[in-house]
């Protein structure tokens, strides 16, 4: 079994107005020099055996196709470490 | 023969019912359609309503777009099935790249639900034609992420090919882009938009009837397509 971690966030030119709201928030909190947050999703999939070329290959086409929205978002993918849940 | 108009209902929508009223008070008869079929029941023209089909999970629309009844409602629309989407079914069709575009979080973060003034932009789709150009329609609106997002390039050619079917009008309430409330396909047949028309058909129910043209222009399109006799 493998694990992998899809991370989706809004493209920079997207306005991300969730992301703002937090970062007034912690600026109201105190903590001090907060300049920027943006908020996104994290996907983290396992999937039986190994990660081949073919199934890297379909993760990719899941990732573009279903877990984001290539008009508003980009991905990244990577192999998930021990730290992920 | 009466005219057949399909409504799609997914689990989460609310507006079907409503949908299918308008389409009873325009004259044609309103077909249940269910997300997990595949099947259009050979309707003459389809509405995708309101609401939060899958809760909005994943992003507005977006499971909706993977449904059954969607792997042969997208074929038939690129074909030239004339496709009304509100609210939820705008986002749906953006999904399923049947309109450009997305709809986002309303800049404001907050959920907005007020009676809007809309100017029509064009009437040349299959669901406008019942209006003037310029004329201002008040219907409700009711979405909290209904803030439209398309790059330069793509609102440029929506706006230069007369695509921007309608605008929001008194003022834009979730922060849509160019105060684009709704738009259509190249060929006029799949329209989407956020306003809500099925919800002001009559003055004892919404705050005009203004919403029924949408409802009433399908007839008029299929009239002239033929496939009324």
């Amino acid at each position: 079994m493998a694990r992998v971690v899809i991370d989706v966030m809004l493209k920079p030119e997207i306005l991300d107005p969730q992301g703002r709201a937090v970062e007034q928030a912690l600026t109201r909190r105190g903590l001090a020099g907060v300049r920027h947050v943006r908020q996104g999703k994290h996907f983290v999939i396992e999937v039986e055996g190994e990660i081949t070329a073919d199934v890297q290959a379909e993760l990719e086409r899941v990732a573009a196709e279903v877990l984001s929205n290539p008009v508003i978002e980009d991905y990244v993918i990577r192999s998930a470490a021990e730290s992920d849940e | 023969m009466t005219t057949r108009i399909g409504v799609i209902t997914f689990p989460g929508t609310l507006d079907d019912v409503d949908a299918a009223r308008a389409i009873r008070y325009s004259g044609a008869e309103a077909v249940a359609l269910w997300h997990g079929d595949a099947d259009l029941k050979d309707v003459d023209a389809v509405v995708l309503p309101g609401g939060f089909s899958y809760g909005d999970y994943l992003r507005c629309g977006a499971i909706a777009n993977l449904s059954p009844v969607m792997s042969v409602l997208v074929p038939a629309a690129l074909e030239g099935l004339p496709v009304l989407g509100i609210c939820n079914g705008f986002q749906v069709l953006c999904e399923a790249h049947l309109l450009p575009g997305a709809l986002t979080r309303n800049q404001t973060l907050h959920f907005v639900c007020r009676d809007q003034q809309l100017t029509v932009a064009d009437t040349t789709s299959a669901w406008t034609n019942a209006y003037d150009v310029g004329q201002v329609i008040t219907v409700p609106v009711k979405n909290g992420e209904g803030c439209y997002q398309a790059d330069d390039a793509t609102l440029d050619e929506l706006e230069r090919t007369g695509r921007v079917v309608v605008r929001y009008h008194d003022l834009n309430p979730n922060g849509s882009r160019r105060d684009i409330a709704g738009i259509r396909n190249e060929r006029g047949n799949v329209v989407g938009l956020m306003p809500h028309p099925e919800h002001a058909i009559d003055d004892l129910t919404g705050p005009s009837s203004d919403g029924l043209g949408f409802f009433t222009s399908i007839l008029t399109t299929l009239v002239g397509q033929g496939v009324l006799a």
